[in-house]
């Protein structure tokens, strides 16, 4: 093999970026390798929307400082995709016909959208996903404040697409076969309130509805409706790129099976982020929390533990904080147990606990100290140890066990 | 029918500055500030002031300031509005007036009188920053007689002292009068200051038993706290027969302020007024104090000094040379003018002399009679500034007491509610919220300030004067000058008026 | 490093610590001009309940979930050991409210990103204002690493 690194990445994304600081906290010198198969630095993949809509621009896109590589001697390959890897004989070999050995490698490589057979499909000249840096600045291209836009999936990157891009068309509607929006985050109030004020800017929704087929400019949908668009975004989902590893002959599922240290079956051969899973507290599940601050835990631990550190992840949970023209929806774990409910204006909030666990919560325009919640929730707080019926009302320290205070506020954390 | 009594004090409020911020709401126990939602604007009902100042000190934009109200009634120089207002205010509950902290009245400060010396041409000064000057003393008997034993070493008969490293000692007050947090400042200034503070007759709480080396404890009429261990903690022993603010009547603590913590400290019920007998029931005669002093020197082993308190009134210097002769180590009068943290008004505002007279009079009188040595003199009613210490210490005494200046330090802003428990200053108060005002680790640092601050500017005056310890300052009145004062003022304080050379 | 604790034994619930925060962070040198009539956004918060009180500020955790949180990397912390945001990078999602054990950081008044407490290295005070003006020592600005 004519290269070698100490470590070796494929992928450049949150959980590569935050193995190269976990890595660094432990080995200061070891060389590391990044493969990328995106042109650019890494860069958080969920400011795409906010980049159409002008919130942040490409200068400000980047997840690290300019320097960050060189910084943490990174060697940096990017445009380059990895084909394969040889446990054996510990190399990976690229797409450019290079290769590179290594000591400890992860595999970050995170997921892709999944696009479901649909007919006619082929017959819609503008035709976008909205995943990557790329996918934007197709999609922006084509967009005019005359043309209508159709988005097939009602989801996080739906309707975060949505808002991005709602000012610069002329129309944006939304197809997807669940009843109500967002249907992986929020329950049926949470939903109609984000809907409403959705449908307040100009979104026309087609929930409990698909497209049965395409037709150029028409699709057709299932409950006889017909919509006419001129550019058609697919986000009705994403599939984990777990081939690497499943030909490798590691463990998979639908994801690449991680141990909580980020191990796979393969001998040093490590996963984070959205192609890998994790063991989630709330479902008591492992399952692939395909969110952006989780990408972040698993790539530092598993880093940290391809330095020789020793690092878990415990606690980890889905959580997401997502804004829709300034409604901030703040939702975490499994709606599951008891459901304690506040409804008032806009906002709305919905706690359930179980088994004296808080499991999961749904906040729309409640921010106010959200974390307290999130604490609770990830550190798996006994709310018999709290005041419950405080904490309801307002997330405070006040609530909290003064002995857990005392410990919290008395010293670094 | 109750007379409505205009209040003294008025709260002006600057709108232009006021940012609403409530601060000063949520820190005044008196309930005098609210916020008015519908203005949006702070409002005062200054009939609760008492004038702390809490508010003033605290406010971010510094919008507020409490003035002294214009409303008069027809003019009176016999009849002021303060003496008519009693007058009104006792038709109104037919009590005893109470008051708090020190007499306030306009009587002559004799340490505002005397003048000090300083040296000039034939004898020079001393720069106290580069040579040594003596700030340390010793306080105790000092008639120690030569013995020797069988071989010729000499005996150690010395007389149990107390080690000052600075003239100043802080004065008795009670666990109970003042807070829990007030004592705790106290004591540990007192340790790193190398001096003493003083229990009162509010015992001494457990937590402050490791402070004991430098605590003063106190057996008064009542006995509060008083056992063997307590005396066996402390580092001398105070005898207190009176208290300057109040000659000739005892004490008086609310059941109000008898706390759980207060009611084990001085082992009495809880929520029961206590009361200090006006006498000893024990003392009648300096051969009755002498037994006690005897007692409490026999309990603790004769290792430590014992010093016996009282008020300055018009007989003071015999009663001394009683005391001197009594077997006390220490004696200590409390002029007129000192605190109280509750007294009858008409008792503190005209019982009593002030410490300048009773000072200089005992002083010279144990002189003549020959048992100056006996006992070392400390003196307190108003000790206000290093300078009362200089000239305290000129006129005779070894050593000062202060009170209202350490509370003063500590935050006290003299608005003498003492009596009320609600010390916004969390001083005067046992009111948990109120107490967690005076963080002790801010408290005694201050405290550390003021003395230190003090003893530099003691040194400063006595090598201005060319003197370089303290034992050759104490009863050196020659370095002291009077200005304003009449013949018999004078003679009493024993000292030439300004201008008279040898 | 010098952090920021409070003591609850001693904080008293004043809220000066509220408004010295604000009006350090409001740019404008004069306090009464920057916080008159408005309502204060600050980066402190204190907590009431009955009579405990207890200031609660960013404590610039060693590992903070904030800045491992942070979708576009405006949160970091630096090798001072201060986790700071850079609002142009900053494009409000929230996440790092979302995810603060805390509740210290907050949404900035202009909606358009998060805010919170950088020991005052950003403003003019120099120095923690809460600290400054704490009347009651119940703030301290020192270094703590295992606690008193």
């Amino acid at each position: 093999m004519r290269e070698r690194a100490k470590y070796v990445i494929i992928g450049n994304s949150i959980a590569a970026v935050a193995a190269i600081e976990g890595i660094r906290s432990k080995d200061k010198d070891g060389a590391i390798t990044v493969i990328g198969e995106e042109r650019y630095p890494a860069y958080g993949r969920p400011l795409i929307s906010y980049y159409l809509l002008g919130a942040t621009d490409r200068a400000h896109m980047n997840y690290r400082p300019a320097d960050f590589y060189e910084k943490n001697g990174v060697a940096l390959k990017t445009g380059v995709r990895a084909e394969k890897i040889d446990p054996a004989k510990k190399t990976v070999s690229l797409s450019d016909g290079g290769g590179v050995a290594y000591e400890k490698l992860l595999i970050a490589t995170g997921s892709r959208p999944f696009e479901p057979p649909m007919e006619g499909i082929a017959s819609v000249k503008e035709r976008f996903r909205f995943m990557t840096m790329d996918d934007a600045l197709a999609l922006e291209k084509a967009l005019s404040p005359e043309k209508r836009v159709l988005i097939v999936g009602a989801g996080l990157i739906g309707l975060k697409c949505l808002e991005g891009i709602l000012h610069r068309v002329k129309s944006v509607a939304v197809v997807d076969l669940a009843g109500r929006i967002l249907p992986s985050i929020l329950d049926e109030t949470g939903a109609g309130i984000v809907q409403r004020r959705l449908e307040e800017k100009g979104a026309e929704f087609y929930l409990s509805d698909s497209v049965t087929r395409f037709n150029g400019n028409t699709a057709h949908l299932k409950s006889g409706r017909e919509i006419e668009f001129n550019i058609l975004v697919t986000a009705v989902g994403v599939r984990p790129n777990i081939e690497l590893v499943k030909e490798a002959g590691g463990k998979v599922a639908r994801w690449i099976c991680a141990d909580e240290c980020g191990r796979t079956s393969v001998p040093d051969v490590y996963a984070a982020g959205d192609c890998a899973e994790s063991f989630d507290i709330a479902s008591g599940t492992e399952r692939v929390l395909a969110l952006l601050p989780n990408a972040n835990f698993q790539g530092r631990c598993a880093g940290i533990n391809m330095a020789g550190g020793r690092a878990e992840l415990k606690n980890a949970v889905a959580f997401n904080a997502i804004g829709f023209f300034g409604t901030h929806v703040f939702t975490a774990g499994a709606y599951d147990g008891e459901c304690y409910t506040e409804r008032s204006g806009n906002t709305y909030k919905a706690l359930f606990f179980k088994d004296d666990r808080l499991k999961g919560f749904i906040l729309i325009d409640l921010p106010e100290r959200a974390g307290i919640y999130t604490m609770l929730l990830r550190e798996s707080i006994p709310l018999s140890s709290v005041n419950f019926g405080e904490l309801k009302h307002s997330p405070g320290w006040n609530a909290l066990p003064s002995e857990m205070r005392r410990a919290r506020f008395s010293r670094e954390v | 029918m109750s007379l409505y009594i205009r209040p003294d004090y008025e709260v002006v409020r600057n709108e232009n500055r006021c940012i609403a911020c409530r601060v000063c709401e949520r820190q005044c126990a008196n309930g005098v500030h609210s916020f008015d939602p519908e203005t949006g604007l702070m409002k005062a009902d200054e009939s609760k002031c008492v004038n702390c100042h809490r508010c003033v000190s605290l406010c971010p934009t510094h919008a507020l300031k409490i003035v002294k109200t214009d409303d008069v009634y027809r003019e009176n120089a016999n009849w002021d509005i303060q003496t008519v207002n009693e007058v009104y205010r006792q038709a109104n509950t037919g009590g005893v007036l109470l008051s708090s902290m020190g007499n306030p009245k306009p009587y002559p400060v004799f340490w505002d009188k005397l003048l000090l010396n300083a040296s000039q041409v034939t004898n020079p000064p001393i720069d106290p920053l580069r040579e040594p000057m003596e700030t340390q003393l010793w306080l105790g008997k000092r008639t120690a007689k030569t013995e020797r034993t069988a071989d010729g070493r000499l005996k150690d008969t010395l007389a149990p002292q107390l080690k000052l490293s600075v003239p100043v000692m802080f004065s008795a007050m009670s666990y109970g009068s003042i807070s829990y947090n007030a004592h705790e400042s106290l004591a540990r200034a007192a340790e790193e200051l190398g001096i003493y503070y003083n229990t009162g007759e509010g015992g001494l709480h457990r937590d402050f038993y490791r402070y004991g080396k430098n605590t003063i404890v106190q057996v008064a009429s009542g006995r509060f706290g008083v056992h063997k261990e307590y005396l066996e903690t402390a580092a001398a022993i105070e005898i207190k027969m009176g208290q300057g603010a109040k000659p000739g009547i005892g004490g008086h603590l609310p059941g109000a302020k008898i706390t759980e913590d207060v009611s084990e400290t001085r082992m009495i019920p809880q929520g029961v007024d206590a009361i200090s007998p006006a006498p000893h029931h024990d003392i009648y005669s300096i051969e009755d104090l002498k037994q006690l002093v005897d007692s409490l020197k026999e309990a603790t082993d004769y290792k430590k000094p014992v010093i016996v308190k009282i008020a300055a009134v018009h007989n003071a210097a015999a009663i001394a040379s009683g005391i001197a002769r009594s077997g006390a180590d220490i004696i200590a009068i409390d002029g007129y003018r000192g605190g109280t943290g509750a007294a009858p008004t008409r008792i503190r505002d005209n019982v009593g002399i002030p410490i300048e007279m009773a000072l200089a009079q005992i002083d010279e009188r144990l002189r003549r009679e020959g048992i100056r040595d006996e006992v070392s003199l400390v003196v307190g009613g108003s000790v206000r500034s290093s300078a009362d210490v200089v000239k305290a210490i000129a006129l005779g005494a070894d050593a000062c007491y202060i009170g209202t200046a350490a509370l003063l330090a500590l935050g006290c802003h003299l608005c003498r509610s003492c009596h009320t428990g609600l010390c916004n200053w969390g001083i005067a108060t046992q009111r948990p919220d109120l107490v967690k005002r005076l963080n002790p680790d801010l408290g005694y640092k201050r405290l550390v300030n003021l003395v230190t601050a003090w003893k530099h500017e003691i040194e400063e005056m006595m090598g201005g004067m060319g003197i370089n310890s303290l034992e050759a300052l104490r009863g050196n009145r020659l370095m002291l000058r009077g200005i304003g004062l009449t013949d018999t003022e004078l003679r009493l304080l024993g000292i030439r008026y300004a201008g008279e050379s040898l | 490093m010098k952090r920021i604790y409070v003591n609850e034994q001693w904080c008293l619930g004043c809220h000066l610590c509220e408004y010295e925060c604000a009006y350090a962070n409001s740019g404008i040198a004069d306090m009464v001009r920057a916080l008159k009539g408005k309502k204060i956004y600050p980066r402190v918060h204190v907590e009431d309940c009955g009579e405990i009180h207890f200031a609660v500020n960013c404590r610039h955790c060693n590992e903070a979930v904030c800045a491992e949180s942070c979708i576009s990397g405006a949160l970091s912390k630096g090798e001072d050991g201060i986790v700071r945001i850079d609002g142009n990078k900053c494009v409000g999602c929230l996440t790092c409210v979302l995810v603060c054990p805390y509740g210290a950081v907050m949404p900035s008044p202009d909606g358009h990103a998060a805010m919170k407490c950088a020991l005052c290295t950003d403003n003019f005070a120099g120095e923690p204002n809460c600290v400054k003006h704490c009347p009651n020592g119940a703030i301290v600005y020192e270094t703590r690493a295992n606690g008193l």
